[in-house]
């Protein structure tokens, strides 16, 4: 029984509950101003209990279903396949509304700001994908907004900009630190500590303090879930050989594990290898990261030697952030799953190879994925084997961008 | 020389108590800041340690320490030229927890303890995630002070206040670091429920910019914290005379 375009959603999975103050073994917690601690225990009560309520997930599986175009589905890729020598199934989060997987866990959150009564989101965003969603909700429940971006990523992401403020949102340029995501983040906190009454921070992917990871993974979820399923009816039965996925904050690589945790599937994140990981200029926190504490939680962050915070290279606005939500780091320090990484001449390869061979265009972010396969069939992934990529968006966003890196004009 | 017992004394003697805040490494003279604020009758410092990604601050002490950074500080360096600070009031760091994490709890602690400083203050680091560094800076003889917000509820508040060292910083606000044109409603209710609940002295921070709004703050509490007011005439250009002149003018709205 397979997940049918149409069928309703079902949200039926939990997975494991961080222990304490929300750890992932050594990794999570909740390093935050005392003024928000108050705020992170309402919503972290307000998520349990609406989380173990059929209410809420019927509510919410309502609005995946006939707002955003859940389920999704899985596309088999026949010419890729046989050009890389290993079958290729992309599990579609480019198809949601808004293109991208951020709406599931925006669409959550939004749902929970209403049950706790505030009526302003902020968020931040870098590749202006969870910008975008959290405008689109905000938009639908009558929300106020307001969406942090760094400089730089306003720069490199127009269309996503000027959607925001089309659905009524106030983008706010940063143009502290490296004016990229990481700096987003500060100030959305900085907002928050003095909002926090009547605001809910809509956080946009699996960092930040308790319980934003635990929350933000079970929102995600429903990508591995579902393709879990669907790729059992394709596979007769069978779980994939190779899941991979892109990392940035981690959310649809980990909205993805979660459906392959307890199958043998091997689970491989890709981080932003950017010029290189020898150049210092990445984005691959796991692979090159240190334990630190950023954005009130505990995990691995690109820092100097006297533990001040690097700044991130990526192509990707969506993966240029210095660090990594603390599920990934745990993961990664237990072996269940692998991290390696894409440079952008890679991500531009991977962008190119998917538009020709399958008409799909890919956000650059998941593109790290395609490219590093394209890389790594026959090698790190051995021919003939079977291996499901999360398409995390679609690249209409990254057109110009891409046109202008490979010499091309958009009209 | 111990922040607590220093403040209290200060306190019992009928004092109003007067922290300025100062970020080390901010100019090649900020050793000389220091000294003067202390000259001009501040009762304890507040020695930033910068961090690059500041999020209890507002832009004035966000500038201040990616400048302080641009130049060259870092935690060893800003803690080894504390020590060679020799004033007659105590001294605390106040720090973000990753700077303190990344050296190491023991030895950071250790260091502070070497340089001759009696306290730190880690905004980022709340009484539930406080052990690790609690227990090594209390066994290192180093006072954590922790912050109490207008949104703790009473029960938090206690344990806040039973926890803390050296003093109880009541964030006199709902925000970030910054100068602010009038004392916050929330500052009064915030220093009244801080002197209901605990003898330990008990301090307002965050927008405390000038000497009426201290006066009025010191009503309430035992006294007040001023960083961004200050840092702001040290930005724009005021050397040690002019950081110790602005000092003994809150001093002396204090005293009256
Ligand atoms: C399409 C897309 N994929 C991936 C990411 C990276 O985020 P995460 O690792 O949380 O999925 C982003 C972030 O903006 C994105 O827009």
């Amino acid at each position: 029984m397979g997940i049918a375009r149409g069928a309703p959603v079902r949200l039926e999975g939990s997975g494991p509950v961080p222990t304490g103050l929300g750890r992932f073994g050594e990794f999570g917690g909740r390093f935050v101003p005392e003024s928000l601690v108050p705020a992170l225990e309402q919503l972290e009560e307000a998520f349990r209990v609406a989380w173990a309520s059929t209410e809420f997930r019927d509510e919410l599986a309502h609005l995946l279903t006939n707002y955003a175009g859940r389920p999704t589905p899985v596309t088999e890729c026949r010419r890729l396949s046989e050009r890389l020598g290993v079958r290729v199934l992309l599990k579609r989060e480019d198809l949601t509304h808004t293109g991208s997987h951020k709406i599931n866990n925006v669409l959550g959150q939004a749902l929970l700001t209403q049950r706790m009564g505030k009526h302003r989101l902020i968020a931040e965003t870098g590749a202006g994908q969870h910008g975008v969603a959290t405008a689109t909700a905000a938009a639908l429940f009558g929300l106020d907004c307001t969406v942090f971006m760094g400089a730089v990523d306003v720069e490199r992401q127009a269309l996503n900009v000027w959607r925001m403020r089309l659905l009524g949102a106030e983008v706010v340029p940063v143009e502290s630190g490296s004016a990229t995501l990481k700096d987003a983040i500060n100030d959305a906190l900085r907002d928050w500590v003095g909002t926090v009454e009547d605001t809910h921070y809509c956080i946009g992917s699996v960092v930040g303090p308790h319980p934003y990871p635990w929350m933000v993974r079970e929102f995600q979820r429903i990508v591995g879930d579902e393709a879990r399923e669907q790729c059992r009816t394709i596979l007769g039965g069978h779980d994939p050989d190779v899941v991979v996925a892109c990392v940035g904050g981690g959310s649809n690589a980990i909205g993805t594990f979660a459906g392959f945790l307890d199958t043998s599937a091997r689970l491989i994140g890709i981080e932003a290898a950017g010029l290189g990981l020898e150049s210092g200029q990445h984005g691959a926190s796991i692979t090159r990261g240190v334990p630190g504490v950023l954005h009130g939680a505990r995990s691995l962050f690109l820092q100097s030697e006297e533990g001040q915070i690097l700044e991130a290279h990526s192509i990707s606005a969506g993966l240029d952030y210095p660090g990594v939500g603390p599920e990934h780091a745990a993961l990664a320090s237990e072996g269940r799953a692998e991290y390696h990484s894409a440079t952008d001449d890679e991500a531009l390869g991977g962008f190119q190879v998917l538009s020709a061979t399958e008409g799909i265009v890919p956000a650059l972010e998941p593109a790290h994925a395609i490219g590093w396969l394209a890389r790594e069939a026959g090698h790190e992934v051995p021919s003939g084997s079977t291996v499901l990529v999360t398409l995390s968006g679609r690249g209409d966003k990254d057109a110009a961008q891409v046109a202008e890196r490979l010499g091309t004009e958009l009209g | 020389m111990r922040l607590e017992a220093h403040l209290r004394a200060r306190r019992d003697a009928g004092a109003k108590l007067l922290v300025p805040y100062v970020t080390g490494g901010l100019g090649p003279d900020w050793l000389d800041v220091v000294r003067a604020v202390v000259d001009a009758g501040a009762d304890a410092v507040e020695i930033g340690i910068p961090f690059s990604d500041p999020v209890m601050d507002g832009p004035t002490i966000q500038e201040a320490s990616q400048r302080a950074l641009d130049a060259g500080a870092t935690p060893a360096t800003i803690v080894a030229e504390a020590a060679k600070l020799d004033v007659d009031a105590p001294l605390a760091v106040m720090t973000y927890y990753n700077p303190v994490h990344h050296t190491g709890h023991e030895r950071f602690a250790a260091s502070l303890a070497d340089a001759g400083i009696d306290g730190a203050i880690v905004p980022d680091l709340p009484l539930d995630e406080l052990d690790g560094w609690g227990d090594a800076a209390d066994a290192a003889g180093i006072e954590t002070v922790l912050l109490a917000a207008p949104t703790t509820p009473d029960d938090r508040l206690a344990r806040i206040c039973e926890r803390s060292r050296g003093f109880v910083y009541g964030v006199s606000l709902l925000g970030v670091t910054g100068e602010r044109d009038s004392l916050a409603v929330n500052a009064t209710d915030m220093g009244r429920r801080l002197k209901a609940m605990t003898d330990r002295p008990s301090l307002l921070g965050i927008g405390i910019s000038t000497g009426p709004q201290a006066v009025e703050g010191a009503a309430a509490a035992d006294g007040v914290i001023v960083g961004s007011a200050l840092i702001k005439r040290l930005l724009d250009g005021d050397g040690p005379e002019g950081a110790g002149a602005f000092i003994g003018e809150l001093r002396k709205a204090l005293d009256e």
